[in-house]
């Protein structure tokens, strides 16, 4: 039942004939583990609070920096050497108190994800590297739970919805790129508000998710360019084939790539 | 031939090329590294010389996206 205080707040949400009280009360009970508290996980996690999700889990094992405040729009001046997970909750709580908001302080790897994402009813991929990419794929693939790809890269984003059954991460990108074509670590840069564009999609494709309504970009590839403006879909099938969600999958156990960040040379 | 890449038509001056034939001349850099959407089937990596093209094909590069951090 809400309470008219939360009928005055998400108002905005309630109008709209596709929410209602029923679908706004969908969302509070619903939890949402977002994995990552940077450039994707910010926006993402201030939406969601705003729409009243439930629960809100947070993962990141680092501190807040000031080179993050370009784009991390949940962290501020202020909290600077700050765990990101205690700078995102602080600014969760104040946005809504309706959120109960837990943080994990620490990087989710192969031995300890599957207990973190059990708890969730649908995960963000807000990291930036492909080894958690590729671990929070094959993770949400088996234990069977929807999730959100996301990735970005100076001025170009990309995202798609997994949810079982429909095409997975590796379905598309079969593994992680080589090592030797990786090349180091270097400045590839990012515009701050593509990261927020992607960010946002993601909160909405979660939103979408527990209120049952409209289409979902599962089995699409949803690209975009901020510099034209150039939003396109790429339909993607699920892979028979596919090493994780196939009919004969090869991998059934999780295990950590090591690689660094990667800079993508794009012609 | 005309096809359409990355959503766009596109003339390609030779009338018989391999997807390989095709990374070259769209100077794609990393080609190990993309992945490559053929009238909405995934090829395998291993298939790209000899898989050919043909007119009216729709042909998608994928390329990783990562995160644009650097640190």
């Amino acid at each position: 039942m809400l309470t008219e205080k939360q009928i005055e707040r998400y108002s905005r949400n309630i109008i709209l004939k596709e929410v209602g009280g029923v679908g706004q009360e969908k969302i509070l009970n619903s939890k949402v583990l977002i994995i990552g508290a940077g450039g994707l996980g910010a926006p993402a996690a201030l939406y969601l609070a705003a729409a009243g999700v439930g629960t809100i889990g947070i993962v990141d094992g680092d501190v807040v920096d000031l080179t993050n405040l370009q784009r991390q729009i949940i962290h501020f001046t202020p909290d600077i050497d700050k765990p990101k997970v205690q700078s995102a909750k602080e600014k969760i709580e104040q946005i809504n108190p309706d959120v109960n908001v837990i943080t994990y302080n620490k990087r989710l790897v192969a031995d300890n994800i599957l207990e973190v994402i059990n708890e969730y009813d649908f995960i963000i991929d807000g990291t930036d590297n492909f080894p958690a990419k590729f671990l929070i794929n094959d993770a949400c693939v088996i234990a069977r739970k929807p999730f959100s790809h996301g990735g970005i890269l100076r001025f170009d984003g990309q995202t798609m919805t997994y949810t079982p059954g429909n095409a997975c991460y590796r379905c598309v990108f079969l593994e992680p790129p080589p090592k030797d074509a990786v090349p180091s670590c270097a400045q590839a840069g990012v515009l701050g508000s593509v990261a927020g564009i992607l960010g946002t999609i993601q909160a909405s494709e979660a939103l979408k998710y527990f209120l049952e309504k409209g289409e979902l970009l599962t089995n699409r590839l949803l690209i975009f360019n901020a510099f034209n403006m150039n939003f396109r879909t790429v339909k993607v099938k699920r892979n028979p084939k596919c090493p994780v969600c196939g009919n004969n999958p090869a991998i059934k156990e999780l295990k950590d790539y090591e690689q660094r960040i990667c800079e993508l040379k794009q012609n | 031939m005309i096809i359409t890449i990355n959503g766009e038509k596109e003339t390609i001056g030779k009338e018989q090329i391999t997807i390989s034939d095709l990374l070259e001349i769209k100077k794609v850099k990393m080609p190990e590294m993309v992945s490559v959407e053929l009238n909405e089937e995934f090829l395998d990596k291993d298939s790209f010389s000899n898989t050919n093209i043909k007119e009216g094909d729709q042909v998608e590069f994928l390329y990783f996206m990562g995160g644009g951090s650097g640190n």
